[in-house]
């Protein structure tokens, strides 16, 4: 009884140790030994928002969140986790906010349509400067 | 005192604008000459006004004079002169002040110097420039004084944001602003232009130099500004795609537009709308950079101040401004013929394609940019960032720099498509050699912009040159070598930005003292950690060495920093340049081990991006001087003439 007693106690325990005893990310600042792998989860971190700091990725940022953030990353992928899965659990935990890398929301569509829409309308307004072959003649 | 006088020139430079305005109005519609001739004192007279008001607030910060509201909140006692002196635009008002100091020292310059313009022109052009400096005198005064006092005055001030605390706040807000608020002269020509119904080709000629000077500065400014960022913060990026980056992003390409379309209206009298909707729109860019980044509705360590009034305030004259000079446009433009059309093979067609690419790109800066505003007033918070510009503007770009090699190698008027094919052989033949070149090296392992832009921007550099081409290369204009070293740049920064994203070698360890770090053929001993101290911050510096292959070792210091006032942390890394690349060390936080997080990153010819900018710079500077010194030499000639009378 007493060491189930003890036993529930150090359950109840366990998050104070994670906070003081543990490294909190061990992969903050330490690359993964595959190339391969790091590669892939570097590209992932350069479109993932660092959300303490002020219009930076997760990549380039000296923010404690960010580590955390860039550890969870790199454990995930080392585990074998689709980037665009991992973007897609980032995106449920935080928020469109926390990727950079526009979804396929509809809010999103005119962003996507933009560049066909400015270079049609381009096009259009030149064309009126051009000179036809016929009329020149 | 010296406050107080810095205030009251400020307040008489107000009253001057204000009188410039009365005169140059009530002296063209009544037709009185007499008030005429009053207008450039007075516009000379307010320009040494606002710069006398500057100096006595960059008097106030050298000194340390804490009883001055802006000076005890944004310096301190023990900061070191440069950066008392230069954090005298480090913070909102600062800043502010600058902005119509050098809207003031514009108006002048367009009072004095300005003699190729027609009179009425010229008048209405002080008139407009009054106009506007106007709202930002009232901006400054009633909701951002910076020389209010503060009683009683604190002990000691609180210090400037240590990431400002660098060599480049001296150069970079001070060159970028010359160019941003410098625009406001070719927006000023344009309303001028437009009340006195005078647009043609020598108003194109008159206005073209203060177009290209702004142009000089604002490539300067931003280049020097991209450097800083990459030196500063750490992580070896040198573009953010951060709003306040494309701020000043989305003038420069409204500029350049309007740089090329200029010169159409000055060969061939041609694009005569369009060149003043472009002088209209590259100066409004500027203001809603400016309202972007002082209204606080984005984040930014140039947001200094966050403060909705200040937000409102500039709005305001955002759409005073942008809104008149539109619908003076729209009321206008009917009267002003659009010119000859062009044949399709022609420079015309190609410089018309270029302000086409450029706006197109300016077009999806500003909506990515704002983008997120808009989705947040619907309640949804997104991020439009590096991977949506990259991808959307990128090919964009790309298509702008073949566009830019095949332009000056196309004749005015008309040319046979044939023939410019022809020109572009060797180029063509470049490129396709690059292609191979790239697709040995590296298929497969790296981006396809990086890719492609390796490969174009071969061929461009080539492009670029070969306007030179069997021509007497003594015989040649100035402004023509200012042209081709101006695109020669592009190509070169564009080879600099593909290279460093496709080849980077990124190393993340944790070292200790003593160990040696091996990456990209470098060897990076580390020694030991020493502190040292400066002015206002304490450091831990990180003694090591670097060699490459045989080379003798190198001794490079990376810090980390620690300010007192206010407390931050800061990395300074340390550079090592090479002709091939950077190398690029930090030193970042102890682990509870011992051992202390280093990050070393290769960067192979990263340096060509900022040498690609300075190239673009000194392109335009020889272009100005190409282009004036025919004007000098003969005033020059003039003036002799009637001393020896």
């Amino acid at each position: 009884m007493r060491t189930l007693i003890a036993l529930i106690l150090m359950l109840f325990a366990a998050p104070v140790l994670a906070q003081s005893a543990l490294p909190p990310a061990p992969y903050a600042d330490r690359q993964l030994d595959d190339p391969r792998l790091e590669a892939k989860a570097r590209d992932l971190m350069m479109t993932i928002r660092c959300l303490t700091c002020q219009s930076q990725s997760i990549a380039d940022s000296n923010a404690s969140m960010a580590g955390d953030m860039r550890s969870q990353i790199r454990e995930r992928i080392a585990a074998g986790e689709d980037p665009e899965a991992i973007r897609s659990w980032l995106i449920e935990r935080y928020g469109d906010w926390v990727s950079y890398e526009p979804t396929a929301s509809p809010i999103l569509w005119p962003l996507w349509a933009a560049p066909v829409i400015l270079l049609a309308l381009g096009f259009w307004l030149m064309r009126g400067r051009i000179r036809r072959r016929k009329a020149s003649s | 005192m010296i406050a107080e006088a810095g205030l009251a020139a400020l307040w008489l430079a107000a009253a001057l604008a204000f009188l410039q305005l009365g005169l140059v109005w009530f002296g063209l519609t009544t037709d009185k000459p007499e008030l005429l001739a009053s207008v450039r004192p007075v516009a000379v007279a307010q320009g040494v006004l606002t710069a006398l008001s500057f100096a006595l607030l960059v008097t106030l910060f050298l000194r340390s004079d804490m009883s001055v509201a802006l000076v005890a909140t944004n310096s301190h006692s023990a900061k070191p002169w440069l950066y008392k002196f230069a954090g005298t635009w480090g913070n909102h008002e600062g800043s502010m002040l600058l902005w119509v100091m050098v809207m003031g020292i514009a108006g002048m310059a367009v009072a004095l110097f300005e003699r190729a313009l027609r009179r009425d022109t010229h008048m209405a052009t002080l008139g407009a420039q009054a106009m506007i400096s106007l709202g930002f005198y009232a901006f400054l005064l009633f909701s951002s004084n910076p020389f209010a006092r503060v009683n009683p005055a604190p002990p000691d001030g609180q210090g400037l944001n240590p990431l400002l605390q660098d060599p480049g706040l001296a150069f970079h807000p001070p060159t970028l602003y010359l160019g941003y608020v410098g625009l406001s002269v070719a927006f000023s020509f344009a309303v001028g232009a437009l009340l006195t119904r005078n647009v043609d080709a020598v108003f194109a000629r008159a206005m073209r130099p203060w177009i290209l000077a702004a142009w000089i500065l604002l490539t300067l400014g931003i280049t020097a500004g991209s450097y800083w960022a990459y030196y500063e913060l750490g992580w070896g990026g040198w573009w953010f795609w951060d709003p306040v980056e494309n701020a000043s992003l989305m003038p420069w390409l409204a500029a350049t537009a309007l740089l090329h379309s200029v010169t159409v209206l000055a060969t061939r009298d041609a694009l005569r709308a369009w060149t003043i909707m472009l002088a209209v729109v590259a100066f409004s860019m500027s203001m809603v950079g400016t309202f972007l980044v002082r209204s606080g509705i984005l984040t930014s360590v140039h947001a200094f101040a966050v403060d909705p009034e200040r937000g409102t305030f500039i709005l305001g004259l955002l759409a005073l401004y942008i809104g008149g000079a539109l619908a003076l446009f729209g009321w206008r433009i009917g009267t002003v013929r659009e010119g000859a059309q062009f044949e399709l093979v022609s420079r015309e067609t190609m410089l018309v394609v270029n302000n086409l690419l450029l706006s197109v790109i300016l077009g999806l800066v500003l909506i990515g940019t704002l983008y997120p505003l808009m989705t947040e007033a619907f309640g949804h918070k997104v991020s439009v960032g590096p991977p949506y510009f990259d991808r959307i503007a990128g090919p964009v770009a790309l298509a702008l720099v073949i566009a830019m090699a095949a332009g000056p190698l196309t004749r005015w008027r008309k040319d046979q498509a044939r023939a410019v094919a022809g020109r572009l052989l060797v180029p063509a033949i470049v490129l396709l050699l690059a292609f191979a070149v790239v697709s040995v090296l590296a298929w497969g392992r790296i981006g396809v912009l990086p890719f492609l832009g390796l490969v174009i921007a071969a061929g461009v550099a080539v492009g670029s040159v070969a306007p030179l081409w069997k021509r007497n290369l003594r015989r040649t204009p100035l402004f023509t070598y200012g042209m081709v070293i101006a695109h020669l740049g592009c190509a070169v920064s564009l080879a600099g930005m593909a290279a460093d994203s496709a080849f980077t070698v990124e190393k993340l360890v944790a070292a200790r003292p003593g160990g040696v770090i091996e990456t990209a053929g470098w060897k990076v001993r580390f020694d030991a950690i020493t502190p040292i101290a400066g002015d206002n911050w304490t450091a831990l510096q990180g003694d090591m060495t670097a060699s490459r292959g045989s080379g003798s070792p190198i001794d490079i210091h990376p810090q980390a920093r620690f300010f007192t006032a206010p407390p931050t942390n800061t990395t300074e890394a340390a550079l090592l340049t090479r002709w091939d690349g950077q190398l690029y060390v930090v030193l970042g936080q102890e682990a509870d081990d011992g051992r202390w997080q280093v990050r070393i990153w290769w960067k192979p010819f990263v340096t060509l991006i900022w040498l690609g900018g300075m190239m673009i710079a000194l392109g335009g500077t020889l272009s100005l001087l190409g282009r004036e010194r025919r004007g000098w030499l003969q005033k020059l000639r003039r003036r002799s003439a009637v001393a020896a009378a």
